[in-house]
């Protein structure tokens, strides 16, 4: 667990994404296979899955955790780690690839000095390969958050992350 | 809820809207806005657009953004038809040239020419007002894609103007349901999630099936790395979709359906929730539509990033909320699916042809395209390729032409290698099958298949060995893990592909290599098993000296960074120093205005130095 957590303003923001969280589930408990759009809900109001949202959602819903488990980990787009303030994504679709887009990952890796799925030690970068995003006649393209870049050559990749800083 | 008559009047009011001829009574502009079309920069030019109409105080014009035009190298694309003219198309558009269109076109009815001349890559540069005009598009027959490009997705009046909605009228007004699944049967259309299967024969199975709750499902997990075909379709023209899945449920008699969207394509889903409350709100959706007794609803599910999802079983089970895992069929979902009632799965594009196949019939289907595969095929072009993008064409067109004609050939005058077709389960095709039409059968005689439409060019710089291991590795990631063939099989042929390519591969390697792949084929629970290996199969069919080439510690194509080294050629450096100042790992060193060198020890072979030299001084060995 973080040390900050025991921080009261992130108690706060923790204990009010809660009860955001609580409320919103409640759409979910009458639906027929709820669990996964319920998922997806409680990740856009924290950012992940942390362990006590995964525990809210079992009881709401009533599923057992463990099933909760095996759902959030077996699909990729669910995190049970926190991301870093940024998430760069490496498009690995087949465009991409051959128009040498693995050059651009280890790059990226260099330069953040952080292994790919993993966020650096400051919490600032997540780095992520992603599949096809679809901008193919862009390719290759990396996406920062919500911003595509395309055609992105490795000597790009320090002026591109300097829009991070 | 709006009545037949209601739905006349809006399409005779909006025809002229989206009037694309010389009759148009006022200007309209239409700017690319597909996803593709955003991050080139589009949503700036639509902006400065829509303030310059404000500013200028120009009655009457109207602007819209559509999905995909196609053309990606050109993006953000712009088009103007003003009264009485033909239409004009802008490419590579910025916010100042969007602001000169709008003052200079618009205002004062004068084309800016310098900004919609294509040069084509041929030395004529030849000049084209429109992108009808040119060879991308000449060749091209649009059918799924017709309204892409060219209606507001967001507007429901546009698609019933050109003629949305009238289908489902025509079956709810004068066709029986067994009607509607025998002229589907009739057209000979085949799904076009690549598998190739009689869609109208799936219909019939359905209908048939034994169970008072039915449902309808639109399969928009599009996993394939390198096709955007059913993204592009799902944000030019979700209405095409709705209007086709409730067609289905009144062929199949169910009254439910679901969209199984990918949640890696917000603006499509955002789109298909826009489209939804639409035509909920117009009756077009919902209780008793076009006030006959048959009721449909439909509601979106979100993908939550897994490829496997794609097969039918497993999309069914993660709709249930669980994990995605395909299960053996028999029983099919037609007639144990959705929380085990018979369902109708069809992939968007197929849905896309539908209304089409109803309003013109199925003769005119089958007039189009091969006596085996008639109709069309959306394909996502991309790769080595001059002119990538989104091109629909017949079936039967031979690949070279869409490469050399439509794609206009392969950048910076290097060598066609090969084309991939059919995603991580197709295969390569080399140059001297080039010739080959393009169908579901011939794709699968000569080694890969027709997949949802992912069609990559190569060039001589990709090594085939390492496009196999690129597949491998994302089906032994994808697996769903639930039989051992795959979950295991393909992680080993990943393994063996990663020794070869690092040079420490045998020829036993490719043996086992090969044995395997037919094992795993053989074995395998479902599609994505069965067809894994066919990256590795197909390439060792047509580049098998690529594999041999590396077990001798050789990379033909200089793509394999273990196998490569790079160095200075000392009579062409001139001691510049730019390639050591880019070089992140310091292996290059030298004195100014004299040769450099690098230190092999050091080098990573990132080909950052032969990226920036200017001299060619940089050689691969």
């Amino acid at each position: 667990m973080m040390d900050n957590q025991n921080c009261c303003c992130n108690y706060a923001e923790s204990n009010n994404s809660l009860i955001m969280a609580k409320e919103e589930l409640r759409a979910f408990k009458e639906m027929e296979g709820g669990l996964i759009p319920a998922l997806h809900k409680v990740q856009d109001i924290y950012g992940y899955l942390p362990e006590e949202a995964l525990k809210l959602i079992s009881e709401e819903l009533d599923v057992p955790i463990t099933d909760i488990y095996g759902v959030a980990s077996f699909y990729s787009l669910f995190s049970l780690v926190p991301k870093g303030k940024h998430v760069v994504s490496v498009c690995l679709g087949t465009a991409c690839y051959v128009n040498g887009a693995q050059k651009i990952l280890d790059r990226l890796s260099e330069e953040l000095e952080v292994k790919v799925g993993k966020t650096t030690r400051d919490g600032k970068f997540t780095l992520q390969s992603t599949r096809c995003i679809g901008a193919c006649g862009l390719a290759p393209v990396i996406m920062i958050d919500e911003k595509v870049y395309g055609r992105v050559i490795p000597n790009d990749i320090p002026k591109i992350l300097k829009d991070f800083e | 809820m709006k009545s037949i008559e209601e739905l006349n009047e809006i399409r005779q009011s909006t025809k002229m809207l989206v009037n694309q001829g010389q009759d148009r009574t006022n200007p309209r502009i239409v700017v690319g806005m597909a996803t593709c079309g955003i991050a080139a920069g589009a949503n700036l030019v639509l902006d400065t657009i829509m303030e310059e109409v404000r500013n200028l105080n120009i009655a009457d014009v109207t602007v819209a953004q559509t999905g995909c035009i196609g053309v990606c190298r050109l993006e953000p694309i712009v088009e103007v038809i003003m009264p009485g003219e033909d239409k004009i198309t802008y490419v590579e558009m910025t916010p100042e040239k969007a602001k000169k269109v709008v003052n200079q076109h618009i205002k004062e009815g004068k084309v800016v020419e310098e900004y919609n001349i294509l040069l084509s890559q041929d030395e004529e540069h030849k000049i084209y007002k429109s992108l009808n005009d040119v060879d991308f598009y000449k060749k091209q027959f649009r059918v799924a894609l017709k309204n892409c490009g060219v209606i507001d997705p967001e507007s429901i009046d546009e698609y019933i103007a050109v003629d949305g909605y009238k289908a489902l009228e025509k079956v709810l007004s004068e066709m029986k349901p067994k009607e509607v699944v025998d002229l589907i049967k009739q057209s000979g259309l085949r799904g076009r999630g690549g598998g190739g299967f009689p869609t109208g024969l799936k219909w019939e199975f359905t209908a048939k099936a034994q169970g008072d709750q039915k449902y309808v499902i639109c399969n928009a997990d599009e996993g394939d790395p390198g096709a955007f075909m059913d993204r592009s379709i799902l944000e030019g023209d979700p209405y095409t979709v709705l209007e086709a899945m409730t067609i289905a449920g009144y062929a199949i008699g169910a009254n439910k359906g679901y969209i199984y969207v990918r949640a890696e394509y917000p603006m499509a889903v955002k789109r298909l929730d826009k489209a939804i409350i639409k035509a909920k709100e117009y009756g077009l959706l919902g209780q008793k539509i076009f006030r006959t007794n048959f009721d449909f609803d439909l509601e979106i599910r979100l993908g939550a990033g897994a490829f496997v999802c794609g097969e039918e079983t497993a999309l069914i089970h993660s709709i249930e909320g669980e994990r995605g895992v395909s299960t053996q069929k028999p029983p099919f979902p037609a007639n144990s699916g959705l929380w085990g009632k018979p369902t109708l799965i069809n992939n968007v594009e197929t849905f896309a042809n539908i209304t089409q196949i109803i309003l013109k019939g199925h003769e005119w289907f089958k007039s189009i395209g091969t006596e085996k595969s008639p109709g069309t095929k959306v394909f996502a072009l991309g790769g080595k390729i001059n002119n990538p993008g989104l091109v629909e064409i017949p079936m039967g067109t031979p690949l070279r032409d869409v490469i050399y004609e439509i794609g206009d050939g392969i950048p910076n005058n290097k060598k066609f290698k090969a084309v991939q077709t059919g995603g991580p389960s197709g295969g390569c095709i080399p140059a001297e099958l080039l010739d080959s039409p393009i169908d579901y059968d011939t794709l699968i005689a000569i080694g890969s298949m027709m997949g949802s439409g992912g069609m990559i060019v190569m060039d001589e710089d990709n090594c085939m060995v390492d496009v196999a291991k690129f597949f491998l590795e994302f089906v032994a990631d994808e697996s769903c893990g639930k039989c051992t063939p795959c979950r295991i099989g393909t992680r080993r042929l990943f393994e063996l592909l990663e020794k070869i390519t690092s040079g420490n591969g045998s020829t036993a390697d490719i043996d086992k290599l090969e044995n395997l792949s037919r094992e795993i084929k053989a074995t395998a629970l479902c599609g994505l098993g069965q067809t894994a290996p066919n990256p590795v199969l197909s390439t060792l069919r047509y580049f098998r000296n690529e594999y041999s080439a590396h077990v001798n510690k050789e990379c033909p194509a200089g793509a394999c960074q273990s196998l490569i080294s790079y160095v200075i050629n000392h009579s062409k450096c001139i001691g510049c120093s730019v390639c050591s100042k880019v070089c992140p790992a310091d292996a290059i060193f030298g004195e100014l205005k004299k040769p450099y060198t690098i230190d092999q020890s050091i080098c990573v072979t990132c080909g950052a130095c032969i990226s920036k030299c200017k001299f060619n001084a940089i050689e691969i060995h």
